[in-house]
């Protein structure tokens, strides 16, 4: 055996970049835009040195509690096309690994952003890594069909996390930001999962479609979609509101609205003879949904800042 | 001369060390640009204050 054979048989020695994908670049960039715009609104200044290193330890937060999911989940990972391919199930990092990773990073991220924000704010992470690591992914994920009902809170936090960081609080405004990626998720993830049902059921992962079946699932979507449009435009009538968002998550919303209803009322046989047509649009549209919803929060915080927003509560804001 | 030899592995390995160098400087150089933002406020320049107060 040689000295290079050797360092293999011991096994770990991936690259820089497998570690930083067991953080979930993906979902962390949602992340940092959420949470950022949730700084951005807020009433209150802060510091851009300030702003830039809270962001990042909510970012890497979130990528710490990424990493316990993978921990968590590489025996159900392997069995997913979509998830195949990560650092752990892929073996190019061992489970122990990514556990530490997750372990380090998350005690490292709260401590840090306590001292540099606040400790309500890191306080907040450190419940929201808990709730999507232990919370979502030991405990919900493999139990019960709500599982991204419920989990979905864990994504839903990051803006509420941006807000405290500049308040040191949390307000009305906080909790309507998380209540539209918490009403968001469910109608997200189950038009995907109406298209990759197979995935889940190879999984054993009890996701909607596969306990109560695609109409129920199509049911619901719409009536979250329902409740997401209320709630995605009730932040106009607040301070970090305006017309201009008004307009725009109206808009929005009719076309999510439009598209569930068309997911929620049809045949399963319709969406077979298409290909799931709709279901993706509904998907695809819904990430862009999200982004441009947050977009005019921050286009509104602009607007504020140049004296230009027409506000909905008292002229003008 | 075992262990001398060049393999896919020294090369993984020197990057990811690489990169981990990276890292631990910019967590030194945010800890100390955070420090600085952080006192400026109150430290940088006391006369001003003082001129407020007075």
């Amino acid at each position: 055996m040689t000295h290079a054979t050797d360092i293999e048989a011991r096994g770990g020695d991936a690259e820089f970049k497998d570690y930083f994908e067991l953080l979930k670049p993906r979902v962390m960039s949602l992340v940092i835009f959420t949470a950022l715009v949730g700084l951005l609104v807020a009433p209150v200044g802060v510091h851009p040195v300030i702003a830039f290193a809270s962001i990042l330890c909510i970012a890497v937060g979130a990528g710490a509690s990424g990493a316990l999911n993978m921990w968590w989940d590489a025996d159900i990972d392997v069995k997913m096309a979509r998830t195949r391919n990560r650092p752990v199930p892929s073996g190019r990092v061992t489970a122990d690994e990514a556990l530490a990773v997750g372990l380090g990073l998350s005690i490292l991220s709260v401590a840090m952003l306590g001292l540099f924000a606040n400790w309500l704010s890191a306080g907040i992470l450190a419940f929201t890594i808990f709730f999507y690591a232990v919370i979502y992914s030991m405990w919900l994920k493999r139990s019960t069909p709500q599982n991204i009902v419920i989990g979905g809170a864990a994504g839903a936090f990051p803006p509420m996390l941006g807000w405290a960081v500049a308040t040191g609080g949390v307000s009305v405004e906080a909790v309507l930001m998380f209540a539209v990626i918490f009403l968001w998720t469910p109608p997200h993830f189950w038009a995907l999962a109406l298209y990759r049902n197979g995935d889940y059921e190879r999984a054993e992962v009890p996701m909607m479609t596969v306990v109560a079946g695609p109409v129920a699932t199509r049911r619901q979507v719409f009536w979250y979609s329902l409740a997401l449009a209320a709630v995605a435009i009730a932040p106009a009538f607040t301070s970090i509101g305006g017309l201009v968002y008004l307009v725009v998550a109206g808009a929005l919303s009719a076309e999510f609205v439009r598209l569930a209803w068309i997911v929620g009322f049809r045949a399963e046989t319709a969406a077979e003879a298409d290909g799931h047509k709709v279901e993706k649009r509904l998907f695809n549209f819904s990430i862009l949904y999200l982004f441009l919803i947050f977009l005019a929060l921050a286009v509104e915080a602009g607007l504020r800042a140049a004296d230009l927003s027409v506000g909905l509560v008292g002229g003008l804001v | 001369m075992i262990g001398r030899e060049e393999h896919d592995l020294h090369r993984r390995r020197r990057g990811r060390n690489y990169a981990l160098l990276a890292v631990l400087a910019g967590f030194v150089a945010l800890l100390f640009t955070v420090t600085i933002a952080k006192l400026g406020a109150n430290v940088i320049k006391p006369e001003m204050e003082w001129e407020v107060t007075e």
